[in-house]
């Protein structure tokens, strides 16, 4: 070991790391199930984390020079290892407890609308209490409400739902050069809002929408659209003077109805090749919805675990079609389901309409 | 040979005596199993004047469920189409305008949602994925039919009539399947 690494211990893991490492960074180093869930922390934004207390973690010994165990539970995304330290996190059933106190906690005032939700397949929230929370709530009273609040044309707000991680307000202010929304009020009553209403126009503000871990803030282009279980992920890029150009999309046959920054496995925006965060700009994130538009690099890797795989194939090999070649011709369909079928119809993209379809679009189709 | 199961006759190929070739025993006794027949009870019933009980588990013919207003109550979560083994449910999402409130139960709903019947293997997985109590396997059977195209179900034939407007026939089809 050289001399200006620590050494931390977690959940019986030792590994090295250098000075001012929290213990969140040293814990994904690890990786697997020794990294304790994070709700408001986002390595690339600055001052973030420290909000939520999902990451609690029990340190039974201090360090190396005074071994005492910290008193309380730390957050181990703002507390800093120090030399010999010793975390529990799984092996803790005093963090385990604490955690599921606070998903309960962030439950209270959450809708858990999430068949309504477009976040649903890819919540943090939801990956989170299905994996450390309460199987029932407690609560048993009138759940927040809020007025409602428009945030433009390309982002939909939903502040039932926010967790108040403060995220989209670090990238306002880190991305952005002047931050038009931020939390107003205290308390229970804390929430998002724009200052009178103001519009958000940035080249970055959609950023804010991948940052959310909840469904507050969602792409106003996709609303409604489709699930995005039922929708392809694929790396694409293109050459934008604004941005890296480096996105995920995600695909429904041929057409391209979301755009998001590619994310890690810690669900947060990757690095450029030249290590910076690869941010997209709203032009790639909003306006290119042609799958033209888009150089496709191959389907995004997906954890076979999430909902998001179903269906989904990496290095996909179609096997040879035999029959045709046996009898000469293409075998007769009995049925092409596309006569009959009103759903997924080609010819109509949904891909294409501003903002959510209503029933004028499905009653008189302009482009059928 | 070793036989391949331990129910295997022996087919007798000696050459018939004079009893067996007049026939006329083997006719009586044939006609003696048909006679017997007449007095034991009936399998079949006289459908459609009568029908048989179902079972309160018996998973038919699927419907989509409104709520006490008449309102739809499917939102298009997706979870039915994601349960789906037989991939038979496809469905598109609308949001709701402000003057629809009285047709849909939720802010988004199931602008389109179709069920592929030559698919669908009743399992009822659908049923029991749907979080919004909107999908039920009605205790019916599903009409037999001679094309292919009328077994993509629409919304249309999927919908329980309202309870406000048609009392009757959403008793009728509640009954059926509670």
């Amino acid at each position: 070991m050289s001399e200006d690494l620590f050494k931390v211990t977690i959940d019986n893991i030792t590994i090295d790391v250098p000075p001012g490492t929290t213990i969140l960074q040293a814990a994904r180093k690890i990786g697997g199930d020794v990294t304790p869930p994070a709700m408001c922390y986002y390595s690339k934004l600055k001052d973030s984390g420290g909000k939520c207390r999902t990451c609690l973690v029990e340190v039974s010994k201090g360090s190396e020079k005074d071994p005492r165990p910290m008193p309380k539970l730390v957050a181990s995304c703002r507390t800093t290892v120090m030399d010999g330290m010793e975390v529990k996190n799984i092996t803790s059933p005093k963090a385990m407890e604490a955690r599921k106190g606070v998903v309960e906690f962030l439950l209270i005032n959450h809708p858990l609308d999430c068949p309504i939700c477009d976040q649903a397949g890819e919540c943090d929230l939801q990956d989170l209490s299905y994996g450390h929370g309460n199987e029932g709530s407690r609560f048993e009273f009138q759940k927040r409400v809020f007025e409602k609040h428009d945030l433009g044309p390309y982002i939909q707000l939903h502040m039932t739902r926010c967790i108040l991680c403060y995220r989209c307000v670090f990238v306002a202010d880190q991305l952005t050069e002047k931050r038009q929304h931020g939390i107003l009020d205290r308390g229970e009553r804390a929430e998002i809002a724009t200052y009178i209403s103001k519009s958000l126009e940035h080249d970055f503000i959609g950023n804010v929408i991948d940052v959310c871990p909840v469904g507050a803030l969602t792409d106003k282009t996709f609303r409604f659209k489709n699930r995005v279980w039922f929708t392809k992920p694929v790396d694409a890029h293109r050459d934008c003077d604004k941005c890296a150009g480096l996105v995920r999309l995600w695909l429904r046959g041929d057409e391209v109805f979301r755009v998001t920054v590619r994310r890690d496995e810690w669900g947060e925006v990757i690095n450029t090749p030249e290590g910076k965060p690869a941010w997209i700009c709203n032009e790639c994130r909003f306006e290119k919805k042609k799958e033209s538009d888009w150089i496709i690099e191959g389907p995004t890797h997906i954890n076979r675990h999430s909902v998001i795989a179903q269906g989904h194939y990496e290095g996909l090999k179609m096997p040879n079609e035999f029959l045709p070649e046996v009898i000469g011709k293409k075998p007769r369909l009995f049925l092409n389901i596309h006569d009959v079928s009103e759903v997924n119809r080609p010819g109509i993209d949904l891909s294409l309409i501003e903002g959510p379809a209503t029933s004028d679009d499905f009653e008189n189709p302009k482009n059928d | 040979m070793e036989a391949l199961t331990k129910n295997v006759m022996e087919v007798d190929r000696r050459p018939m005596n004079f009893w067996e070739k007049i026939y006329l025993p083997a006719i009586l006794k044939g006609m003696t199993i048909t006679f017997r027949h007449m007095f034991k009870k009936k399998p079949t019933v006289q459908y459609p004047e009568k029908t048989r009980y179902f079972s309160p588990v018996f998973r038919g013919m699927h419907i989509l469920n409104r709520d006490e207003e008449g309102r739809e109550r499917c939102t298009a979560c997706g979870l039915c189409a994601v349960a789906c083994p037989a991939e038979a449910i496809t469905m598109e999402a609308a949001e709701r305008k402000p003057d629809e409130a009285h047709l849909y139960r939720e802010e988004k709903y199931a602008a389109r949602y179709e069920i592929n019947m030559l698919r669908c293997i009743f399992c009822g997985l659908c049923e029991e994925a749907c979080p919004k109590d909107a999908i039920y396997l009605s205790q019916t059977v599903t009409p037999a039919d001679y094309a292919r195209k009328n077994f993509i179900y629409t919304k249309n034939d999927l919908l329980i009539p309202d309870p406000v407007k048609d009392p009757e026939g959403f008793a009728k089809a509640k009954g059926i399947h509670q």
